[in-house]
């Protein structure tokens, strides 16, 4: 059972209501593309991905960006129960996508270091420490239905 | 995953960015470290103190930046040029290696937040395999 102080449940509700979704989400998927490449082998039908330029470019990434924010999004409204929220995004990332799971950490640090640049000052370590457990909560969640 | 002749130009072009600022960034990034994985405070139960801001955190920041710069004057040859630290972290420090991968994300997130603009992703992708690499030159005398 997750428990979050009142801090972390204020700090990640600011930090949701002060990013722009539409730049973080395909930010943070076209850095974990270009940082570490062999997670490109999930999206072989997005077309072009043959260097940095062309995976910031593309609009299928970006636009899945924004899908894997709004999946964030459920996680948000759901903070007190996540692993139950995403029990059907678990089964869904295991069984039909199969997609190794030691590849969400990888998306979550690219995402903390997005959330980083946007955020500047506001961006405590205290802040950070939040962020931190909430997308580690996410993770071990979507690694719940992995058998 | 070793570093290629544009990974090493990269590195150094954002070092040279960011480099006056090296006390900054190593303190921010351990502390960082501390409170986001408080299992690395293990190490440091002789700090009387582990906040961010305390004397023993902004003076070990400053030291572990040396490290990193003097990593970047040795590029070519990391083993090499970070014998004595690995000899130091193996056999007196005996940090457990996974930690290095901590401190490195921490660091890359100051980075960001203080140089948005020039942590572009083709730095990032540069910078982490450099850190990647000195983590292993460290880890190169443990066994």
């Amino acid at each position: 059972m997750v428990t979050w102080t009142d801090f972390e449940r204020a700090t990640i509700q600011d930090i949701f209501s002060k990013i722009d979704y539409d730049i973080v989400g395909p930010d943070a998927l076209s850095r974990c593309l270009i940082v570490y490449p062999w997670t490109q082998r999930y999206f072989g039908s997005f077309g072009n991905l043959y260097n940095a330029a062309a995976i910031a470019s593309n609009p299928k990434v970006a636009a899945h960006g924004k899908v894997v924010l709004g999946g964030l999004e459920k996680a948000l409204k759901n903070m007190d129960d996540i692993k139950q929220a995403y029990a059907d995004l678990s089964v869904l990332h295991s069984e039909k996508l199969q997609v190794d799971p030691d590849n969400f950490k990888l998306l979550a640090d690219c995402l903390t270091i997005v959330v980083a640049s946007q955020l500047g000052k506001d961006f405590t370590p205290e802040v950070h420490a939040a962020f931190a457990k909430f997308l580690a909560v996410v993770v071990a969640a979507l690694r719940k239905q992995y058998h | 995953m070793s570093l290629t002749e544009k990974d090493k130009a990269a590195v150094k072009a954002l070092w040279a960015k960011i480099s006056k600022s090296a006390d900054a960034i190593g303190a921010d990034a351990l502390s960082r470290m501390l409170l986001v994985y408080p299992q690395t405070k293990t190490y440091f139960s002789h700090w009387p103190d582990t906040k961010a801001g305390s004397e023993p955190v902004k003076k070990h920041g400053k030291k572990i930046m040396g490290g990193v710069g003097l990593a970047v004057s040795k590029i070519d040859d990391l083993a090499a040029g970070l014998l004595e630290l690995s000899e130091l972290h193996a056999f007196k420090l005996r940090v457990d290696p996974a930690n290095f991968k901590l401190l490195a994300h921490c660091l890359q997130v100051v980075i960001a937040n203080m140089f948005p603009k020039d942590f572009t992703p083709e730095a990032h992708v540069a910078c982490d395999k450099f850190l990647a690499n000195v983590a292993l030159a460290l880890s190169e005398k443990y066994r």
